[in-house]
């Protein structure tokens, strides 16, 4: 007896290891669809799309059900809606230099105080919001849009391709992810687009490996030799039969890669490869304010709460999220934190 | 269990000719001229030709690749270019710094997050699982580099307790130096200790709910008796698995808490000589990086087997 336990949350501090070490997801999804299809072909698209409808509107209440769930979405709600709704939000412009008010104490016209140069950190932080949550939502749909590709078709194909492709994935998987990212962001230059695509990559191989193994338990079922036997060519089988198959563990490591990523883009931003000044990140405003501790002590004690924030909001969400897609998790109780 | 584990180390011999081709292509690929770095602007093409030529940087990319190969299988790791040290030199000094930390927070990680799992898992619900719970969410989210800069504000710049920065003399001995140590490692140790705190506490939720442990109390065993001798001696075999991974999150930890410290390790070498485009020292620190990344991994899955007796080597593998 070999016991998995899939833990979420499973983001690492700073480093972010976790975000590139192959988190096992045990939950193939459902496969229901397939079966229950209605013989009838006009009604079959709608009858599926209905059901699909039906899932996701169970797992969204089952997620707001859950008090984490709820918490994971409220703070993810919220930042997201600073992070659209900066311009109308902020009180300063974020990056207008004002030397006469240089790192002041949080008071009433700035309410988390100023930085070196007179910026507004509270303006800054809400701007920064927009960095930190690119990279856990843009960054990891990037790697997860590259390992669903790779992961499919290594999973289908089988053979030299994918031993070819799941070696180079593995050799991503050799590096401790921020010692990579670093390297990628040595080749590219530092950068907030450059950091994005390092936050992608490294999580890349993750997906994929995961994508792979559904599509290996899937590939000999009935229904998709079935679909092969009506003459699906080999795309529309790796589409239509297969890919239904990913999305739930897909969703769940997506969700449980997007704090890690989150802390990766912060960690690489506090080494300065990140976004570059005057453009705020949470990561640089916390490298800013480590020069000014005796003088301004307050100034690096928000921007470092708004990553925990987001972080935990985020994890209790991966929580939340798997409870909900599978609820027997839940329900057992031990698995729930 | 010996063959196993010979295979094991076999098997990694292709993944670190791969990942010394990546290594080796990062850095190629990488901007910026080393010889034009070394000489300066005012260097003329002359000079810079044969500063190239010093270097090896004229010969085609594969043939440079197999003269380094071959050099590393030898542990020539080759001088470095900023300060003429030899990189083995270098890589030692640093690594042992980094390793210190990253064993020092282990252990730490280990065991406040052991027994806050196991006294979270034994009286789950009540007040101190919810306590350690919530430690646990937040040690999750919590950037180490900014918990770093924290705890620098508060016991450096206004206790005055430790010092902010720094390794310590190296001649005075672990204890000596262990003020310099605390900070580091209570930054990076916070993020394992709650990783390992979690899946102690879940695993010893799973296993207590299993038949054996009812069997156990049903024979009128004392409570104490169930708990070691049952219950923990399973549930911790799924944590050690996760210990490579940590160990290797530990090293990319280190590498951000050490900017935060101006530790010299590992990580600081790195930033600093790819700021310097001090090509030899990346590769042979990044080398060793993942040498020990992957061993890490072989001898926590034969430490698994060691401990749960039902892990058959020979199927394992797959």
């Amino acid at each position: 007896m070999t016991r998995t336990i899939e833990e979420p949350g499973d983001s690492g501090l700073g480093s972010g290891e976790a975000y590139a070490s192959g988190t096992e997801v045990d939950d193939a999804g459902p496969a229901v669809a397939e079966f229950e299809r209605v013989p009838s072909l006009t009604s079959e698209e709608t009858h599926r799309g209905r059901l699909a409808q039906n899932q996701t509107y169970g797992v969204l209440r089952r997620m707001l059900r859950s008090p984490k769930g709820a918490v994971g979405m409220a703070i993810l709600g919220l930042l997201m809606f600073t992070a659209i709704f900066g311009p109308y939000l902020t009180p300063h412009d974020p990056i207008l230099i004002n030397v006469k008010v240089q790192l002041q104490p949080p008071s009433t016209t700035y309410w988390f105080g100023t930085d070196e140069l007179g910026r507004d950190i509270f303006s800054r932080i809400i701007y920064g919001s927009r960095v930190s949550l690119q990279a856990g939502l843009l960054a990891v749909a990037l790697a997860a849009l590259v390992g669903v590709i790779t992961g499919l078709l290594a999973g289908y194909m089988g053979g030299w391709f994918d031993t070819v492709i799941m070696r180079i994935w593995d050799t991503f998987l050799a590096f401790p992810a921020i010692f990579l990212a670093i390297g990628i962001v040595t080749i590219l230059g530092p950068g907030q687009m450059n950091t994005m695509l390092a936050v992608a990559i490294i999580g890349m191989p993750t997906f994929a490996r995961l994508v792979r193994a559904t599509t290996l338990s899937v590939k000999s079922q009935d229904y998709v030799q079935a679909s092969r036997a009506i003459g699906s060519g080999s795309s529309r089988i790796m589409r239509k039969t297969i890919f239904p198959n990913c999305v739930a563990p897909l969703m769940v490591a997506m969700a449980i890669a997007a704090p890690a990523a989150i802390l990766v883009e912060a960690s690489l931003s506090y080494l300065g490869l990140g976004s570059q000044p005057p453009d705020p990140s949470w990561g640089n405003m916390i490298q800013s304010a480590q020069g000014f501790l005796h003088r301004a002590p307050t100034y690096g004690i928000f921007p470092g709460l708004a990553i925990t924030f987001l972080v935990v909001g985020m994890n209790y969400f991966a929580d939340g999220l798997q409870d909900a897609i599978d609820p027997r998790r839940a329900r057992a109780g031990a698995k729930m934190q | 269990m010996q063959r196993y584990l010979i295979r094991r180390l076999l098997q990694l011999i292709p993944t670190l000719i791969l990942a010394s081709m990546l290594i080796f292509l990062i850095i190629q690929l990488a901007p910026g001229d080393p010889a034009a770095m070394m000489l300066g602007t005012e260097a003329t093409d002359e000079q810079l030709a044969i500063e190239r030529a010093r270097l090896g940087l004229d010969k085609p990319i594969p043939v440079r690749y197999l003269i380094w190969l071959s050099d590393v299988l030898r542990l020539n790791l080759g001088k470095s270019q900023v300060t003429s040290l030899p990189v083995t030199e270098l890589v030692r000094m640093a690594f042992g710094n980094t390793l210190k930390l990253a064993l020092t927070a282990l252990v730490v990680s280990l065991l406040f997050g052991l027994s806050m799992g196991i006294i979270a898992g034994l009286r789950r619900d009540k007040a101190a699982d919810t306590v350690i719970t919530g430690f646990n969410a937040i040690g999750l989210a919590i950037p180490s580099f900014w918990l770093g800069i924290m705890l620098i504000l508060v016991f450096s710049v206004n206790l005055h307790l430790l010092p902010p920065s720094g390794v310590g003399d190296p001649d005075a001995g672990f204890i000596s130096n262990l003020k310099y140590l605390i900070m580091p490692v209570t930054a990076i140790a916070i993020s394992n200790t709650a990783v390992f705190s979690r899946y102690m506490r879940t695993s010893l939720i799973d296993v207590l709910g299993e038949d054996y442990v009812r069997t156990a109390h049903a024979k009128g065993l004392a409570e104490r008796f169930v708990v070691t001798r049952h219950a923990l001696r399973n549930a911790w075999i799924p944590v050690v698995t996760i210990i490579g991974i940590q160990f290797g999150r530990l090293l990319g930890g280190a590498v951000i808490t050490e900017a935060v410290f101006a530790y010299s390790g590992i990580g600081r070498l790195v930033v600093f000589s790819i700021q310097n485009r001090d090509y030899p020292v990346v590769q042979g620190t990044l080398m060793l990086v993942v040498l020990i990344f992957l061993l890490t991994n072989v001898f926590v899955d034969v430490f698994y087997g060691v401990i749960d007796p039902r892990v058959r080597f020979e199927r394992a593998e797959s």
